[in-house]
């Protein structure tokens, strides 16, 4: 489109860049900022001098969490969480979106279960009721606990269904006539059919794993069983400044070592950071594909 | 075409994922009858004495138990408005744009904070807003005191709703941005022959273009009226806050897991679900009468 900006318009334009390169720089800022303090000396933290660079740069912070057996720990943890999780949280969406996603005629009773899983997403007895029943099950201080207590995540499933239902059918038709049954077509012919899809609800999954730290803390008991949300949640950052004066904050912010923790804090990011060109990729599709009707 | 066999295979299918949802989201919900017993561990759900509704009528006699519903409900609502007005006008902002080639880049990065786990964007915040982090240093350098920023009960909910918009605006817009491509850009053509202004275009197609979605996202973010944001403000409030600051979640996890009163806690949580439960119901069914829109 060819026209002729007036200059009301062009300044619009010039303020619109600005104003949008300082959103970005907004939501880039804050994470670059650990990362400063993470790789700068503890007293320049301490006195308040560190902002956009280093002051004082050094590694030690990183050197000194190759020796925090906890932190390590924890880390694996998560890690093991993650892929289990992962693993059977997919399967079982695939496995149940599958199904459903068949007609009325094909799948007589399917109304009924789509009911029970909208009820599900809809409704929950709260997080009494549901901790309660994780220790009657025993799944505290259990690796399964993590894996399992989220229960079967609805919303996959039904942007999962969707996506089935929108391949086209004569693909799965022409594999019936050749003799295939529901299991064969499954696997060779929607699963391959539907890698975008499967991307984007495995990457939903693990960073929904990755970033939990609330079941973290409630099923577990002992501190070496958290993973590392949780551990470091309980991290000793907690500012409580109720009752003290300044110069026991001070006092008390000289005694934290910042960068430590700010350079556990950027580890934990570095799996999402790892991961986040995929995410970019596929969970756009993600949204659109949760809301088209089949 | 229906098959037998096939039926079979189906239900063979479902049985995994139905007993992940039985075990882990149906049997939890009998224990909703605690919100009617005087629960005791002990003697479990079957022993325990049934108070009828004992443990709502000492709810709604407990001095906080307003507080903290207005709490609630102020965060929520704001957090609601927030969420709908700035992912729309940066998506705006965004489709204004001239330099197509920061396009992208400005969308890649805006999102980052979405994905970031509330744990890890409490401690980055509390540590810039904290007393040696930027913002106090910045204040200092124009001789202003330094704030205690979330130890402050009357900076608390601004704070609390502006950093929940900061995390989400980025993936909101995308919706909006979605849409903003759905008009048919020929009409911008034909204004622009006509002589109408950037503001008048803004006014009279792009808002029109997109006023369903606006409506649509609107009504489903109805459910989140009790929805405050748990992991949100758990992580960055403390006691000097709760004035403020305490949400029915936070108070359902004190109560219940720190100081054990099961049965009151249950209660709390109940009357929320059941509350949220219609507010979502009834988001669904007006988005299905005006808009068309089906989950499934």
């Amino acid at each position: 489109m060819i026209e002729n900006k007036s200059i009301g318009s062009k300044i619009f334009d010039l303020c619109n860049v600005i104003i949008l390169i300082l959103i970005t720089l907004a939501c880039l800022v804050p994470m670059w900022y650990i990362l400063m303090v993470s790789v700068s000396s503890k007293e320049a933290v301490n006195a308040g001098q560190v902002a956009f660079w280093p002051v004082g740069f050094n590694l030690l912070s990183y050197q000194k969490i190759l020796g925090e057996v906890a932190f390590l720990k924890s880390f694996w943890i998560s890690i093991q969480r993650v892929v289990l999780g992962g693993i059977f949280g997919v399967g079982c969406t695939l496995l149940v979106a599958y199904p459903l996603s068949k007609t009325n005629r094909q799948f007589p009773k399917r109304n009924i279960f789509m009911w029970i899983l909208i009820f599900c997403m809809l409704f929950n007895g709260g997080t009494i009721p549901w901790y309660m029943t994780m220790r009657n099950y025993h799944l505290i201080d259990n690796i399964w606990g993590l894996v399992l207590s989220g229960s079967l995540p609805v919303f996959n499933v039904i942007m999962a269904m969707n996506f089935f239902r929108n391949l086209p059918s004569e693909l799965e038709e022409a594999a019936y006539v050749d003799g295939a049954g529901p299991w064969t077509s499954f696997i060779k012919v929607n699963i391959p059919l539907a890698k975008p899809m499967i991307a984007t609800i495995t990457l939903l999954t693990i960073v929904g794993h990755w970033n939990d730290f609330f079941q973290g803390l409630v099923l577990n008991t002992k501190q070496s069983n958290y993973p590392l949300q949780t551990y470091i949640q309980q991290m000793v950052v907690t500012q409580n400044y109720s009752t003290m004066t300044v110069e026991q904050i001070e006092e008390m912010v000289q005694l934290n070592n910042q960068s430590l923790d700010a350079a556990k804090i950027f580890i934990a990011m570095v799996p999402i950071l790892i991961i986040y060109p995929f995410l970019q990729k596929y969970f756009v599709k993600g949204i659109t594909l949760g809301s088209v009707k089949g | 075409m229906f098959n037998k066999k096939f039926l079979k295979q189906y239900y063979l299918m479902l049985i995994p994922g139905f007993i992940w949802l039985v075990l882990f989201s149906i049997v939890p919900m009998f224990g909703i009858v605690m919100a009617f017993q005087n629960f005791n561990p002990i003697d479990g759900l079957f022993k325990s004495h049934f108070v009828g509704l004992d443990n709502f009528k000492y709810m709604f006699q407990l001095s906080d138990t307003k507080q903290v519903l207005i709490n609630t409900i102020v965060i929520a609502v704001g957090k609601m408005i927030g969420n709908l007005l700035v992912p729309l006008i940066f998506a705006l902002l965004l489709n204004e744009l001239c330099f197509k080639k920061l396009f992208r880049p400005i969308q890649t990065i805006v999102y980052l904070p979405y994905f970031l786990s509330w744990v890890i964007l409490a401690k980055i915040i509390l540590n810039i807003f904290g007393y040696t982090g930027p913002i106090n240093t910045l204040l200092q350098h124009f001789n202003i005191d330094s704030i205690n920023f979330f130890g402050r009960a009357d900076l608390f909910r601004p704070l609390v709703i502006g950093t929940d918009i900061w995390k989400g605006f980025g993936y909101n817009a995308v919706i909006y941005l979605a849409a903003l491509l759905g008009i048919d850009p020929t009409l911008y053509e034909v204004a622009a022959v006509d002589g109408s202004g950037r503001f008048s275009r803004l006014w009279h197609i792009t808002l029109p273009g997109i006023k369903t979605t606006i409506a649509l996202l609107a009504i489903l973010s109805l459910g989140n009226v009790l929805n405050a944001g748990f992991e949100q403000i758990f992580n960055l409030y403390n006691p000097l806050v709760y004035s403020t600051g305490d949400i029915l979640d936070t108070w359902v996890y004190r109560a219940g897991l720190v100081q054990l009163q099961f049965s009151l806690a249950t209660a709390v949580g109940l009357l929320k679900s059941v509350v949220s439960l219609i507010l979502i119901t009834l988001g669904y069914w007006l988005a299905d009468k005006f808009a068309g829109y089906k989950i499934f």
